[in-house]
């Protein structure tokens, strides 16, 4: 039973980390706590939930959610953040636009489309599960595992392993020097932006799959998880996020399983208090804490 | 006739409550924000007061004189207890924490039987009288129009411009944030009770991420150089939707495009005059 | 107040004072006494130091090893804000005057800790309230008119000229009547007379009683005015010592002009 608790954990929180790391890099490298973050994965999950409708296989539909979402969030950075990152200001006022501007989005996409839930095609991933030395596992689960190991694969690839990655870590570490050095930052805050975009945009579909329930305010409940996870593991730390959101859903079904199913929101919160007191570079502690 | 005028009453209460308990959530966001700091707490803080107000009178019964100073007890612990850490780092950890205070606390209320589920608490005596309402958000104006015309209103200010070159005055700046964001918690555990026993009822929905996000709206989009702005930029944001009936359905679409907007474009608010800070 | 006069009595020592930067030693064992009264000054080359020795003197910055002694006692640990309640005082390289506030309430903030009030006093404007406020404003008055701003006490801080803006800093900082005022840069991107001005508000500072420790890049201007100078080069302290002498020591040339003038200035 424990067992089957900790799979069932590590797949959930295997989203929790796909979904936090755009939100990371984001912070990392462009030094924006950037609410609409949340709005990217509500965009996601009806993308896919669109075009699957229409007819669209999921190995369709998952790419076009992300490259709509990764879309999605270039344009709104461009409008929300150019005019404040040109003058310099400080990082509560951009975190201030997101957070107004996200508000409106959720309200105007509940508006528009009504906040009833709604829910992907029957049959559109099998339906099976695989028997796994006495483990039950299914195969929408396996397929979001796999999902989320393949982008998360890809983005440490792209970080660590290309040029691209490369002026991206010049650019955390010091935008004013990479500005000198040539690299064209407002073209890599557009791409930093794509691709975390695309991370969140892809979170929704899997998240969708997996509880099978998409809605305008989803990427609002999911930011209290990406939150915690990037605190816990550190603002703008990469590897910590991974770690930290797959500990963040074992956490919680471990939580729902062994206590109240009620009370898995406030034990990951708790556990975020608890870092901000004592490790608030984050459990790892590997990036350096942002003092005031 | 008589249900008619009955109907005009019961709006035009509604409307006079929410002018109230806007206007203290309003500078209940002022103060952290005129030192500087971005509390998204207060919807939260709000709850808790509102919540713990309600239980109060409910189930021990004690007299609304009691209970709503005691209505602070448990939004006060809360800021301590996330914003303490939280006060020597960079401002965006208090933010992110106090967002997801407020999005604990919803999932709290919704799944603790004793807190009423998703349905609330209903019943609440109607103790809180516009009169009230009113009263306390004078006394609130006051005495944050005092302390800022003083060393802690200058201390607070200076905390806003440089930080750091405020610490370099000898001004305790962890004290600061910290008496500033028990502040904020005090105001919204007050309209949080005053809210409770004006309306009968509470629910989990009241207290989430769009009334934390609204009530930055009010700040921002009167100004805080003055505690006036903000109490005014909750009147026109209330207000608007009443006058606009059909609009209602966007009020957090506004609500939201006002921040962004003020930010923006319109930094100083509506109300761009600056309260001076020095005791007549 | 009464050791000024004899200079002796050592206001500020560092002893050992380490600052370590992500492998780079921004401030490498440095020892220094202030004796009590007087202008004395720290300079050296770009990065050298002087900029984070300030910082750790007035605590925006933890040393990674050594002490602080101020006026005897040991303010190693201490966060900034209590080091200027001791009175350290100090202005910033890059003018950090608050823009939004008048003038008089930027000397004000400088007077923050001699206010004592509770909340209740000063909702209630008690009598001790209305003294403190009263005496602050005296004070703050004062300090405007060492730096001859005090006609312009109401107007925003952020229209002055540089010049200005710097001599606001002054204020500031010497309202609260500190015991040691720390000045970094105070005359970077001023004119030659803002200069010259400069040089006589130093000058009163000191005849009024505070000790001056002035961080300079201009070696004209420090020379003119110290009682005795440090020199820093790669975060050490390469000479301590009568400004005369400092322009003499062949180390301190070899760090401002490098070693092959200084070779040549020794064979003449």
């Amino acid at each position: 039973m424990l067992a089957q608790q900790l799979v069932n954990g590590i797949l959930l929180g295997a989203t929790y980390a796909l979904f936090a790391l755009g939100f990371t890099l984001m912070f990392g490298v462009l030094r924006v706590i950037n609410l609409v973050y949340g709005f990217y994965f509500t965009a996601g999950a009806f993308v896919a939930l669109w075009l699957t409708q229409a007819g669209f296989p999921l190995v369709l539909a998952l790419p076009a959610a992300a490259v709509g979402a990764g879309a999605i969030a270039v344009v709104l950075d461009a409008v929300l953040l150019t005019r404040l990152r040109r003058t310099k200001a400080d990082e509560l006022s951009s975190l201030m636009v997101t957070l107004g501007a996200v508000l409106a989005l959720y309200a105007g996409m509940a508006a528009w489309l009504g906040p009833d839930i709604r829910r992907l095609r029957p049959g559109l991933v099998g339906s099976g599960a695989l028997d796994l030395w006495g483990l039950r596992v299914t195969v929408a689960q396996l397929l979001i595992l796999a999902a989320s190991g393949v982008l998360v694969g890809a983005l440490l690839w792209l970080v660590r392993g290309t040029r691209l990655g490369l002026a991206i870590r010049a650019m955390a570490e010091k935008p004013d020097a990479a500005a000198l050095m040539g690299i064209n930052t407002a073209g890599l805050a557009a791409t930093v932006s794509f691709i975390s975009g695309a991370l969140a945009g892809a979170g929704g579909v899997l998240i969708g799959l997996n509880f099978n329930a998409i809605h305008p305010y989803m990427g609002e409940q999911m930011m209290l998880r990406g939150f915690v996870v990037v605190i816990v593991g550190g603002l703008g730390d990469i590897f910590g996020a991974l770690l930290a959101g797959l500990l963040l859903g074992v956490v919680e079904v471990l939580t729902a399983g062994y206590l109240a199913s009620g009370l898995k929101e406030a034990v990951g919160f708790a556990i975020l208090v608890a870092v901000l007191w004592t490790r608030p570079a984050g459990l790892f502690g590997r990036t350096d804490v942002r003092r005031a | 006739m008589a249900a008619w005028l009955g109907d005009l009453y019961w709006t035009y209460q509604n409307v006079v409550v929410a002018l109230g308990v806007n206007g203290l959530l309003a500078l209940s966001m002022y103060v952290v924000l005129a030192a500087g700091q971005l509390s998204l707490g207060q919807a939260a803080f709000m709850g808790l007061g509102a919540y713990s107000s309600a239980l109060m009178t409910l189930t021990l019964g004690w007299p609304f004189w009691i209970v709503l100073p005691a209505s602070c007890v448990a939004p006060v612990a809360f800021a301590l207890a996330v914003g303490g850490p939280t006060l020597r780092l960079s401002g965006v950890y208090l933010a992110i924490a106090t967002i997801g205070l407020g999005e604990v606390l919803r999932a709290v209320y919704l799944n603790v039987d004793a807190l009423g589920g998703a349905l609330g608490l209903s019943g609440i005596p109607e103790q809180a009288s516009p009169g009230v309402i009113f009263a306390v958000l004078a006394a609130a104006l006051a005495v944050l129009w005092l302390v800022g015309r003083s060393g802690t209103g200058r201390a607070m200010e200076a905390l806003r411009e440089d930080a750091t070159a405020a610490q370099a005055m000898g001004i305790d700046v962890g004290r600061v944030r910290l008496a500033v964001l028990v502040a904020s918690a005090v105001l919204a555990g007050l309209a949080g009770a005053l809210s409770a026993h004006a309306t009968d009822f509470i629910g989990p929905n009241d207290f989430g991420f769009e009334p934390a996000v609204t009530i930055l709206s009010f700040a921002l989009l009167g100004g805080i150089g003055s505690p006036f702005g903000p109490v005014l930029g909750a009147w026109v944001l209330t207000l608007l939707p009443e006058v606009f009936r059909g609009f209602a359905d966007l009020r957090l679409v506004l609500d939201g495009l006002v921040i962004v907007l003020a930010v923006l474009f319109l930094p100083r608010g509506l109300l761009a005059w600056r309260m001076p800070r020095k005791a007549a | 107040m009464a050791d000024a006069e004899e200079g002796r009595v050592t206001l500020l020592a560092t002893s050992g004072l380490i600052r370590r930067y992500a492998g780079l030693l921004a401030v490498d064992g440095v020892d220094l006494a202030v004796p009590e009264g007087g202008v004395h000054a720290v300079i050296g080359p770009n990065g050298a130091g002087k900029t984070t020795l300030f910082n750790l003197v007035s605590g925006l910055v933890a040393p990674s090893a050594g002490t602080i002694m101020f006026a005897g006692a040991d303010v190693t640990r201490l966060a900034a804000d209590r080091r200027a309640r001791l009175g350290i005082a100090r202005t910033f390289q890059n003018i950090r005057v608050f823009g939004a506030m008048t003038l008089l309430e930027n000397a004000l903030t400088g007077l923050h800790p001699l206010l004592t009030s509770s909340l209740v006093g000063i909702v209630a404007r008690l009598p001790r309230f209305r003294r403190e406020e009263r005496q602050a404003v005296a004070r703050a008055r004062e300090a405007l008119a060492l730096v001859g701003l005090q006609a312009r006490e109401g107007e925003r801080a952020a229209a002055l000229s540089y010049g200005d803006q710097r001599r606001l800093e002054i204020a500031r900082a010497m309202a609260g009547g500190p015991r040691l005022l720390l000045l970094d840069e105070p005359a970077a991107g001023m004119n030659p007379a803002e200069t010259v001005g400069l040089g006589a508000l130093i000058r009163r500072i000191v005849d009024a009683g505070t000790t001056v420790l002035v961080v300079e890049h201009d070696m004209r201007f420090v020379m003119a005015l110290s009682d005795s100078v440090t020199v820093l080069n790669f975060g050490r302290r390469i000479f301590s010592g009568p400004p005369a002498e400092a322009r003499a020591d062949p180390g301190v040339i070899e760090a401002y002009l490098g070693a092959k003038v200084a070779a040549r200035l020794a064979a003449r």
